[in-house]
């Protein structure tokens, strides 16, 4: 956008930001309002529109029905694992990327790409059957080793791009101060890495935490919070609804605060 | 500190050889300035000493050691980048430090090392800042106070001044050579500026296309240059090139060039008839504003005062030269003067080969 | 004399270790394999076969259900209206926030919200809203326009209940498109668009000559990307619609786990697979650059 644009124009931006923001925020605004009122007033219509009557009641409903705690607990165990595998595995890929030029490089950085554009459901029901043979089916430990699958190709290129804007004069000036390549590697690239390195960790956490198609086939008593949610919704009455509803998204709301900075710089250099 | 030697080192990249069978020696605490044009090989070169380009043949010496199969950190050299390299996450203490703590000095040497070499720098009140707290010139001063404080046997410098301003670039130059004599480092220095190099080096290697062409004293080379290319690289302005061809002249040999005759050096007899070229620099020509004997009429150009003298386009002939006048030396353009060139002055080149007449410089 | 950027040796390489990158992507490459690669050929395998008997069997369930059609159908329709929709909105976005308008951080931090919302919460976020005793009647008798709650979300209403679900999707992942139209957008020197009004062109002049055209690779990416992802739609089916519609992703759900028939499923997956890659080849083919049009 250039310079020179007119007081009413600003106006009009403006309000059409505003607009904008309204779409995306109300609806999280309803579901927070239905989340935290009395359960009475879940039933009732019309709803409130400002929050008068605020009240627990509704979560602790959620949270105290069969399965929830435990659901949520093994999430937050799928997407810690998920993080792990992810990244010990994909760390040393970004980073071969990022500083060497091999044969095959582009290969590799192609095929990575088209896995992220590979669709979850073709994936899971061959797991599931691969699973049941491994013996690992429904347990938390195969929905992490899907989920570290599906957010591979995000892991090696985000830190990729995270190695790349470490300049490698960097590490070669540690190595002629005396350092092995791989003590340069830990004395200066990972220090100066770590805050995107967190980044891209957060993300993938939220895209295992989020995942609902391959947690919802590949488990049956071992459930993850969506794929609990998910199964027993349309027989859930409204504040479980809600409620669930409301718990899934918070988590990103603080997540996208936390990592937003990073999220052009993820997406920038992912798309070239 | 020690000396340094090259053995045909050879380095390509794919298709494309940037360091094409060099040898050179620097000896102990000698400055050798690595000159040329971009992509000349000199930066690669300079890295291939330092172990971060594996060679493809050829060896490095270090203090009589052979290190062409050592890493970077067994070399017992000290490098700064064009870049500087500071690193970021470390305040200027500990980056002035790092070296010594690799090599796992005690905290007392530590400290009395960084002190010195912070002293030496005019960097001590910045010791406990962040890079990112620090102007580009006070950066680039950390990078060669890290450098100097391991005391290495080599000092690598990678165009360490072009990312400064013009001024401090200048007022750099001469505080850096003034250490590194101090210090009596051995010290091989990349660049593409000549006046770098003209104004810092012991001695100045001239590359190009992956090649040493002339290694000499900055006299040498800026006098004697051992080829059009050279000339052509080194001094401001270049130097003047002419095609002519030596002919006698009332038993004298004269250069024929296209807007006159000039008498020349009586050596250049054995010459008689060979297609030449003339090489002479803006300050060797001599403007008059009268016609006088020996010189040669031309037509000015263009007049560009630049303070302590006028530089002069000229057009003779078939020739357009740059002269250099004095300051109240203004003639109009397209009015005639006449130049008179001393024949001493004159390096001669075969209009061929470009190569010096007489013999370039050896290695 | 500035510096003048010589260009970098092409190989930076770290000398001795000619195999070390090899080894780093080792790990990746064999985990892609394994939990990727294998995965897919076991799905086709699936598809095509019936207890270990090539057949076509599982194709043929798959076409003579009764919900295929409308799974296939409501798939498409949604991916022909969401897609087009959220790339207006996404590129009014991704304008808006390259504006520089005042209090852009905290409309950017907005806007990307949606990035991290599981398609499962968005489908419960909008059913609570367009449920019968939901926040859209409620808005509604308030300003008057109804005198009863309207039920929207009503099994016979199939367009209805796609449409809310289109509502979901779009409110959902405008963002991803927005983010990649954006690191477009910062790539764009703005000395092309300062020249262009010099020379008079007004914004919408601008837009399509000179902003839309340099963002096209951004935009096929964008556009890919959406697309694959639309295919996998599934969980704001189900919170919204429950069994009132259905979409090819929820069909391969239901087979897996309700009629815990995998050929079936497989033979859905099947078919998103070439369905995304078919859209994808021709996404790619329309949006083709010239190289010359490149300006690296």
């Amino acid at each position: 956008m250039t310079a020179a644009v007119s007081w009413l124009q600003r106006v009009l931006l403006h309000a059409a930001a505003v607009l904008l923001a309204l779409w995306v925020l109300v609806p999280i605004y309803f579901i927070t309002l239905a989340a935290f009122s009395t359960e009475e007033a879940v039933y009732t219509y019309p709803k409130q529109l400002l929050p008068r009557e605020m009240s627990t009641e509704t979560m602790r409903f959620f949270l105290q029905s069969e399965g929830v705690i435990p659901s949520l607990q093994r999430s937050v165990f799928v997407a810690g694992l998920t993080l792990v595998i992810a990244l010990v595995v994909g760390v040393p890929a970004g980073y071969a990327l990022a500083r060497f030029v091999f044969r095959g490089a582009d290969a590799f950085r192609l095929t990575v790409v088209a896995t992220r554009a590979f669709p979850i459901v073709i994936l899971s029901i061959p797991l599931a059957v691969i699973f049941l043979r491994w013996g690992i089916d429904d347990t938390i430990y195969g929905v992490a080793i899907a989920h570290a699958a599906l957010a591979m190709p995000f892991a090696v290129l985000v830190t990729s791009s995270v190695f790349a804007g470490i300049s490698v004069e960097l590490e070669e000036a540690a190595m002629t101060l005396g350092c092995s390549r791989a003590s340069a590697f830990a004395r200066i690239v990972l220090p100066l890495a770590l805050p995107g390195l967190a980044a891209a960790a957060i993300f993938v956490f939220i895209i295992s935490w989020n995942e609902v198609f391959a947690a919802s086939i590949l488990t049956l008593r071992e459930r993850t919070l969506p794929a609990h949610i998910l199964v027993v919704l349309n027989a859930s009455p409204l504040p479980f609804r809600f409620a669930g509803g409301f718990f899934l998204l918070a988590p990103s709301l603080l997540v996208i605060f936390v990592i937003r900075k990073y999220l052009f710089n993820m997406w920038g250099r992912v798309v070239k | 500190m020690a000396d340094v030697r090259f053995e045909a080192v050879r380095k390509t990249f794919g298709k494309i050889t940037a360091v094409d069978d060099v040898d050179l020696v620097v000896a102990d605490g000698e400055f050798v300035v690595l000159l040329g044009p971009s992509g000349c090989g000199k930066t690669t070169l300079l890295r291939c000493l330092a172990g971060l380009e594996k060679m493809d043949s050829g060896r490095v010496e270090i203090g009589g050691r052979d290190a062409t199969d050592l890493p970077p950190r067994r070399r017992r050299i000290a490098m700064v980048f064009q870049s500087y390299a500071v690193f970021p996450h470390m305040k200027v203490f500990d980056n002035v430090a790092f070296g010594l703590r690799m090599q796992k000095e005690s905290k007392a040497a530590i400290s009395e090392r960084v002190d010195a070499a912070a002293s030496l720098l005019h960097i001590e009140e910045l010791l406990d800042r962040y890079p990112s707290q620090l102007s580009g010139g006070q950066r680039q001063r950390v990078a060669v106070a890290r450098a100097i404080a391991t005391k290495a046997d080599v000092l690598l410098m990678d165009e360490p001044l072009s990312n400064l301003d013009a001024l401090l670039r200048m007022e750099m130059r001469a505080e850096l050579k003034a250490l590194l004599k101090k210090i009596d480092a051995t010290t091989i220095y990349v660049t593409h500026d000549q006046v770098e190099a003209l104004s810092m080096g012991d001695r100045i290697a001239v590359m190009n296309s992956g090649r040493i062409v002339q290694v000499d004293s900055p006299l040498a080379v800026y006098d004697r240059p051992a080829d059009t290319f050279v000339g052509g690289f080194i001094g401001t302005p270049p130097m003047n090139f002419l095609a002519v061809e030596v002919v006698a002249d009332s038993g004298r040999p004269h250069a024929r060039l296209s807007g006159g005759l000039l008498p020349v050096g009586s050596e250049l007899g054995r010459l008689a008839g060979r297609k030449l070229i003339m090489g002479i620099r803006a300050e060797s020509v001599l403007v008059e504003t009268e016609p006088a004997e020996d010189a040669i009429r031309a037509t000015v150009v263009v007049v560009e005062p630049l303070g302590s003298h006028n530089l002069l386009t000229v057009r003779t002939g078939d020739d357009t030269l740059k002269v250099s006048a004095r300051p109240d030396v203004f003639p109009a353009p397209g009015s005639d003067i006449w130049l008179r060139i001393e024949p001493e002055r004159i390096r001669w080149m075969d209009a061929e080969t470009g190569a010096a007449v007489d013999g370039a410089a050896s290695p | 004399m500035g510096a003048v950027p010589h260009p970098p040796p092409p190989a930076r390489r770290f000398g001795r270790w000619e195999g070390l990158p090899y080894w780093l992507i080792l790990p990746t490459v064999a985990y892609l394999a394994l939990f990727f690669a294998w995965p897919t050929i076991q799905a086709f395998a699936l598809a095509f076969s019936e207890d270990g008997v090539w057949t076509f069997a599982a194709f043929e369930t798959m076409y003579h259900d009764l919900r295929f059609g409308e799974a296939l159908r409501s798939t498409m329709i949604l991916i022909a209206v969401v897609v087009p929709v959220q790339f207006v909105l996404a590129v009014a976005m991704a304008l808006l926030v390259n504006a520089r308008l005042r209090g852009r951080g905290i409309f950017l931090y907005i806007f990307l919200l949606p990035l991290a919302i599981s398609d499962l919460a968005a489908g419960i976020v909008w059913a609570s809203i367009f449920t019968e005793r939901g926040y859209l009647n409620t808005v509604l008798e308030h300003l008057g326009l109804v005198d009863q709650p309207v039920i929207w979300l009503n099994p016979q209403h199939q367009g209805i209940l796609l449409g809310t679900v289109i509502v979901a999707e779009i409110w959902r992942s405008t963002a991803l498109i927005m983010i990649i139209l954006v690191a477009g957008l910062q790539g764009i020197p703005k000395e092309f668009n300062e020249a262009a009004e010099l020379f008079g062109a007004g914004f919408f002049q601008r837009l399509r000559t000179i902003t839309l055209p340099m963002l096209k690779p951004s935009i096929q990416v964008a556009l890919l990307l959406r697309i694959i992802l639309a295919f996998e739609v599934f969980a704001t089916v189900i919170a919204i619609a429950g069994e009132g519609t259905t979409v090819l992703a929820a069909e391969a759900y239901r087979w897996e786990t309700t009629n815990m028939d995998e050929n079936v499923a497989a033979a859905y997956a099947a078919l998103i697979l070439v369905l995304s890659v078919v859209s994808a080849g021709i996404v790619l083919r329309a949006l083709r650059t010239r190289k010359e049009q490149l300006l690296r």
